[in-house]
């Protein structure tokens, strides 16, 4: 690809350019790499900040600190600033960071493109956040924002949201290009599809599912604006229109997006579970295999979220049972890394033990999915805090811990420090107990009934609710300590050599430590 | 290099993918139609009667109407009796009042819908008022019919139906006309 390689380049490598506009203007993957990673961080700590409120209102039954009203907010602006503001740049930036390195390319494939994708986020989130403080204030409506809560019965700012939704929606839709054509163009002579690591063929298959769910959300939400503003009815039922088609369009993109927030997590464990177990990864064929059939099935499983709109009965049964369906590759992922530690040289470094809860823990929000794709217990189980259980044991040890032992695996390649063991062990274990103080006993209030989305509840969901609450603080409290851990990582420590982790494999260790400002510009040897 | 489709051809069908699936998201509304139809979903009754014309006696069916004002609809909105007991096959009649208790003309649009929903697909209309718009004049009252059959096709285990109509205020997207019949 001599159209994207200036092999003229390599005679007279540069270093970045200084000060505020190499950050501006970068094309280099490392640098955007960063800025998504960090960006990612501080929505993380935003949106956190955000369920801190929820949280602290839900201490105590009844109304304490805030109205129900910026509860409403509160739900909405988490799930959203959390999915599409921390998960989903978070894994964007991994890949801008690992696939060059992982496939022996020099940069990613369309650099421009990577630095406008980046830049749209801030101006989205800007946007987004900004509603908070507009009179009739932000979204309120859920992260799902059903019609009509978010069409008739919207406030002003929700056309903001919109547009918000737009930006993110183009960024998100060029990164996926981007990483498409970076791994199809520019892998190494003999880097054969096969023999890709595992985080390169989960982002891949990840991309493409952006590429095609996420101009449906594009559409949905055009549709929402023609509604609220042209006078259409797509969604408004005194004009022929429907809500439940709301349900219908935005599920078709939200089933995929589930998956999108947790491939990458299956890609980076499968290759930090390997190291540490000092193994080659078992079955990495049937992995690869695994992974596309997750992608194929998660399209055609939206209206499980939808069982109680009132969908005909061999509706009900051909998701229930196309949903149940998604366990058996999940299962076989989840054989397959028990089957990789089996016998295995063990040791636990901080990403070991993060990857390690996250085959136990997301193996425990997979087993609550179970249970709520049984389309008749859904019926009970539906719009509880069972619910947001299931969820945020997949998204939270799922996708976050997936993230924080991705970041624990390759900071001494980013940073060429170590980062301070003992300090990553804490992090480790206080994030694992505060997450399982929060949304363990989630599990039982929502099966006796305790409504998601409401600021009140009833008085014998008290304890349980106490308990939640002080765990939400803890995990929420230890974030800031990994900030700590990362900015102490960043100004030093015990030099990292190329290859820090023994059992490491892959052409990231090949290149020093940290990672030189060019890598690659003559494409490494695959054999 | 293992490259096997150029760059540019490669983004360009990434894009028109995108461009597709775009597409796609605004197809699903006329999707959603043709399965609301073929499934009987969301009040979606069946088209016209094909059935013999002949009455059952041996069956009877309960029809019940539910009339619901949508938020902020001010109308006075009832069936003139809760329920009425009918043959399958025969032409059945029921009148809803409508009423505009305000000093403004307004229009109005009623959305149907049947439940069980397996039984919408033999519920025949042959005139309805939601064919239509209403408009009433300040201080209006009428009173407006559904003739429906049931088909006699209709499954056996289902003995009760609900006809809901949902009423609501459409004058700001339909001006109401000054002097008419009011439809």
């Amino acid at each position: 690809m001599s159209t994207v390689i200036d092999h003229g380049h390599a005679d007279h490598a540069h270093g970045p350019a200084k000060g505020l506009m190499r950050w501006v203007l970068t094309t280099n993957h490392k640098d955007i790499g960063t800025m998504y990673l960090w960006f990612a961080f501080t929505m993380f700590l935003l949106g956190g900040s955000f369920a801190m409120v929820i949280r602290a209102e839900l201490f105590q039954p009844g109304l304490q600190i805030v109205e129900p009203a910026f509860f409403n907010q509160m739900t909405t602006m988490h799930g959203l600033i959390m999915v599409f503001g921390a998960v989903m740049p978070a894994f964007v930036g991994l890949a801008n960071w690992m696939i060059p390195l992982m496939i022996g390319a020099p940069d990613m494939a369309l650099p421009r493109m990577n630095n406008f994708s980046f830049w749209l986020l801030p101006a989205a989130f800007l946007l987004l956040v900004s509603t908070l403080f507009s009179p009739g204030g932000g979204p309120n409506f859920g992260w799902t924002f059903y019609a009509p809560l978010s069409t008739t019965y919207a406030p002003e700012s929700v056309t903001f949201f919109i547009f918000a939704i737009h930006l993110m929606g183009i960024s998100s839709i060029m990164g996926a290009i981007n990483v498409v054509a970076t791994i199809l163009n520019l892998r190494a002579p003999g880097m054969t599809l096969m023999k890709m690591p595992l985080f390169v063929w989960t982002w891949l298959i990840t991309a493409f599912l952006l590429i095609a769910v996420m101009p449906v959300l594009a559409g949905c939400v055009t549709m929402m604006l023609m509604d609220i503003h042209f006078g259409t009815s797509f969604f408004s039922a005194a004009g022929g229109g429907d809500p439940v088609l709301f349900q219908h369009v935005f599920w078709f993109f939200g089933h995929p997006e589930v998956y999108i927030m947790i491939l990458p997590a299956f890609g980076a464990v499968s290759s930090i579970i390997p190291t540490f177990s000092r193994k080659p990864l078992f079955g990495y064929t049937s992995m690869v295999y695994a992974t596309a059939s997750i992608a194929f099935l998660s399209f055609i499983v939206w209206a499980h979220h939808m069982f109680v709109v009132g969908i005909p009965l061999v509706g009900e049964l051909f998701f229930m049972y196309a949903t149940l369906l998604i366990a058996v590759p999940t299962g076989v992922k989840v054989f397959n890394w028990v089957s990789t530690m089996w016998q295995g040289s063990l040791t636990f470094e901080t990403p070991m033990l993060f990857a390690v809860a996250f085959v136990i823990l997301f193996t425990i929000g997979g087993f609550s999915g179970l249970m709520l794709a049984i389309a008749p217990a859904d019926f009970q189980y539906h719009d509880t805090y069972f619910v947001v259980a299931h969820f945020h044991y997949v998204l939270v040890p799922g996708a976050i811990f997936g993230i924080f032992a991705s970041a624990y695996y390759w900071l001494p390649k980013w940073t060429g420090h170590m980062y301070d063991e003992t300090l990553g062990k804490l992090h480790f274990w206080l994030s694992f107990v505060g997450m399982n103080l929060a949304f363990f006993p989630m599990h039982f209030v929502g099966l006796a009934g305790m409504p998601r989305r409401i600021p009140d509840y009833n008085l014998q969901f008290a304890d349980f609710n106490m308990v939640s609450s002080v765990g939400a603080f803890m995990f929420g409290a230890t974030q800031i300590f990994f900030l700590f851990i990362v900015i102490k990582c960043i100004r030093g420590g015990t030099p990292a050599p190329a290859k820090p982790w023994d059992g490491a494999e892959g052409l990231e260790w090949s290149v020093p430590s940290p990672a030189p400002y060019h890598t690659f510009t003559t494409p490494p040897e695959v054999k | 290099m293992n490259t096997s489709v150029p760059l540019k051809r490669l983004v360009t069908r990434l894009l028109i993918l995108v461009l597709a699936m775009f597409a796609f998201g605004f197809a699903l509304v006329p999707i959603y139609d043709v399965m609301c139809k073929a499934f009987g979903i969301n009040g979606k009754t069946a088209g016209q009667y094909e059935g013999e014309q002949i009455v059952d006696p041996s069956r009877q069916v309960r029809v019940q109407f539910l009339s619901t004002n949508a938020i902020d609809m001010v109308w006075e909105f009832h069936s003139k009796a809760d329920e009425i007991v009918v043959n399958p096959g025969a032409v059945n009649e029921m009148l809803f009042v409508a009423y505009n208790p305000t000093d403004k003309p307004m229009t109005a649009q009623a959305i149907p819908s049947i439940s069980p929903a397996e039984a919408a697909m033999y519920f025949h209309k042959t005139e309805c008022f939601c064919f239509t718009q209403q408009v009433l004049q300040p201080g209006e009252r009428i009173e407006m019919p559904v003739r429906f059959i049931v088909d006699r096709a209709m499954p056996k285990d289902v003995k009760h139906l609900t006809l809901a109509y949902t009423l609501f205020d459409i004058t700001a997207r339909q001006a109401p006309v000054a002097a008419n019949s009011g439809g």
